[in-house]
């Protein structure tokens, strides 16, 4: 699905910047271009001026799917439950060594 | 859930200090509120380019062109974060480039001053960004998530804007006769706004009730204008300068430097219009809008151009 | 002419294209049509501030009279610029401005290029570290004239404007002065025979990509920067660019 321009700004991107090889990409902030090609040149512009990264993603505002804040509690609480999943829950016997 | 439930919810979230962020549920006036903050800051930023702007290419050395240059460009990218973190709120950025376009929307009073000389740069960076900066860190600990994360990248870059400007100055205070009299000069009629930028005291203050309960504010534009006033005084001291107030004095027993009576009116006068460039501000936003409207229309159209051509090609 | 000489002359060539079109660039700063684009502008007016600023500093260094890339700025007529005329003309609208800014930046994309092979140590340096910001001037540049060429009616014919103005100032971006046959000879610049080639090949596809034509100059070519006869608008420029050092000489800024 390409990406047509809606308004004399130009639509609304978000921008993610990789800092380092190896760490995820962080949400900078936003800009406003009319295709992909301009809005990955803007955000080198506007969001890598202090050397923040080595590599941009550029995505359509519109592209980015959330949870809502009424989903949060069924989404997120069932997991606070589940110590079990965390190794400090499990006992090492003392001297048994690579657990 | 009920209205005045939900409002009792939000309350409780901005009392634990928990950042409220853009798809949640919150009161018509906590949005509208920071709307209006928020824009207010993104117009200041972009029309704050222009006195600054005006010396670029009468800037006395090359160093000093390349860190001008970078300033103008941090203040353009900072209008542009304030745009963004408004249009979390539901409102887009031509609507809110329109509203000041056409006079209704307010931005800070100190940029409808003058630039008459180099000094003037310097007190610039001195003095409006170092309230900008006292301003900034205390907006940054505020509810609202897109607002703050901006503030704290603003805050970032904003720091060396204060040092270029105080050391355009202290250079200049401690040159020829000719530099010193030109930053006196500066300090003198910069001094006065800078007092006026930070805002009226809470109790003239409309909006203040609001937006501290929500933490939009975490402290009085009283608060934040005397931390300014702590700062910046033995500045100017150290730079061998004099701020232009009879009444300033130092008092022992709060600690504090007390300063004589704000131009009020002055401040009032500007806001509404009637300041020394008010009018050549808005002309040259306009004129930049307007002549620039077919290259955005031209981008729009080769961008529509280029998706036609990849369906078809597909 | 010696070869350092003619070293001194192409270094200010060079380091004056550089200062001007960065004075130039800096008229748009708090004027462009959008936040972005004000932003992408002002980052190529940096970059050729800094490509100006250790130019004029090896300039100096190079001439050995004590002369400092401020004093070479601010304290020098216009007859002894040596820019080339392309960049001082005016910006006019942002049609001309990105005009004129392609077709500078593939010259100094060609010419950076041929220049890492210098046989000059410092221009070796040089024109390795510039020639990353001016690959991206080049992407930046070419987008915009395909963008607007190939854009509204409109925007295509102020492209088209934009070209008919500024094509007959190109021919002396590749001109070879005495001094400049001297370096080529021993192999510190580049043969600009073969730039102009490279050159000629990669601005005439991209203005036909963007639906733009080469104009008729009748064959008129501007030139005269190289021994210091410039515009009418080189006065100017230098008069506000050179206002406050030279009516406060003995201050440091």
């Amino acid at each position: 699905m390409i990406n047509t321009p809606d308004s004399p700004q130009g639509n609304l991107w978000e921008v993610f910047i990789q800092a380092k090889p190896g760490i995820p990409h962080k949400h900078a902030g936003s800009l406003h271009a009319v295709d992909a090609e301009s809005a990955l040149l803007s955000a080198r512009d506007v969001y890598t001026r202090r050397g923040e990264g080595m590599s941009i993603w550029v995505v359509p505002s519109h592209e980015i799917v959330a949870s809502t804040e009424a989903e949060a509690d069924s989404f997120f609480d069932p997991a606070d439950d589940k110590v079990y999943r965390h190794p400090t829950f499990y006992e090492v016997p003392e001297g048994v060594k690579y657990l | 859930m009920e209205t005045a439930e939900r409002e009792k919810k939000f309350q409780e979230k901005i009392d634990s200090g928990q950042k409220i962020e853009a798809k949640e549920w919150m009161p018509d006036n906590y949005r509208k509120q920071l709307i209006r903050m928020i824009s207010q800051h993104a117009h200041s930023e972009i029309v704050g380019m222009l006195p600054e702007g005006n010396w670029i290419t009468r800037a006395p050395s090359l160093r000093r062109k390349a860190v001008l240059l970078a300033k103008i460009q941090d203040e353009a990218g900072h209008g542009l974060y304030l745009y963004s973190a408004a249009e979390t709120l539901g409102i887009d950025r031509q609507t809110l480039i329109n509203q000041l376009l056409e006079g209704k929307a307010k931005y800070s009073s100190i940029f409808n001053y003058p630039t008459l000389s180099w000094a003037d740069i310097g007190a610039i960076g001195w003095l409006v960004d170092g309230a900008a900066i006292v301003n900034q860190t205390m907006l940054s600990r505020g509810s609202y998530g897109p607002y703050c994360r901006a503030m704290v990248r603003i805050c970032k870059e904003e720091s060396f804007h204060n040092r270029q400007g105080y050391e355009i100055i202290y250079q200049l205070a401690n040159g020829t006769p000719a530099q010193k009299e030109m930053a006196q000069d500066a300090l003198n009629r910069w001094w006065g706004p800078s007092m006026q930028m930070l805002g009226p005291s809470d109790a003239a203050s409309a909006n203040s009730e609001e937006t501290m309960k929500w933490q939009i504010k975490v402290e009085s534009n009283d608060t934040v204008r005397q931390r300014f006033i702590d700062r910046t005084v033995p500045q100017a001291t150290a730079a061998g300068l004099t701020i232009p107030d009879a009444d300033l004095k130092f008092n022992d027993a709060t600690g504090h430097w007390e300063i004589g009576e704000i131009e009020w009116e002055e401040f009032y006068r500007v806001v509404k219009g009637k300041g020394p460039c008010n009018r050549q501000r808005l002309e040259a936003r306009r004129k930049a809008e307007d002549e620039g409207a077919w290259v955005r229309e031209a981008a729009a159209a080769y961008a529509a151009k280029q998706a036609q051509r990849q369906v078809k090609a597909a | 002419m010696t070869g350092n000489q003619a070293l001194f002359e192409y270094l200010l060539h060079r380091g004056d294209n550089a200062l001007i079109l960065a004075q130039r660039l800096g008229e748009w700063c708090g004027h462009a049509h959008q936040l972005e684009s004000d932003i992408a502008l002002t980052n190529v007016a940096l970059d050729q501030m800094g490509q100006a600023r250790m130019l004029l500093t090896e300039a100096g260094r190079v001439e050995a009279k004590g002369r400092s890339e401020d004093d070479l700025a601010f304290f020098r007529v216009e007859r002894e610029f040596r820019n080339a005329l392309l960049v001082e003309v005016d910006n006019g609208d942002f049609a001309r401005t990105i005009t004129r800014q392609f077709l500078f930046d593939i010259f100094q994309f060609h010419t950076l290029k041929a220049l890492r092979q210098s046989e000059n140590e410092f221009l070796v340096g040089f024109a390795t570290k510039s020639l990353k910001e001016v690959t991206y001037h080049r992407t930046l540049s070419t987008d915009w004239m395909k963008r607007l060429g190939d854009g509204t009616a409109l925007s295509h014919d102020k492209m088209q404007d934009a070209i008919n103005v500024l094509w007959e100032y190109t021919p002396e971006l590749f001109d070879i002065t005495e001094g400049d046959a001297v370096l080529t000879k021993a192999g510190i610049i580049p043969d600009m025979e073969a730039i102009k080639l490279a050159w000629n090949e990669e601005v005439r596809s991209v203005i036909a990509e963007a639906t733009l034509e080469i104009p008729n100059t009748l064959g008129y070519e501007a030139r005269g920067g190289r021994i210091g006869h410039h515009t009418e608008h080189m006065g100017y420029i230098l008069a506000e660019m050179q206002y406050l050092p030279r009516t406060m000489p003995e201050a440091k800024w």
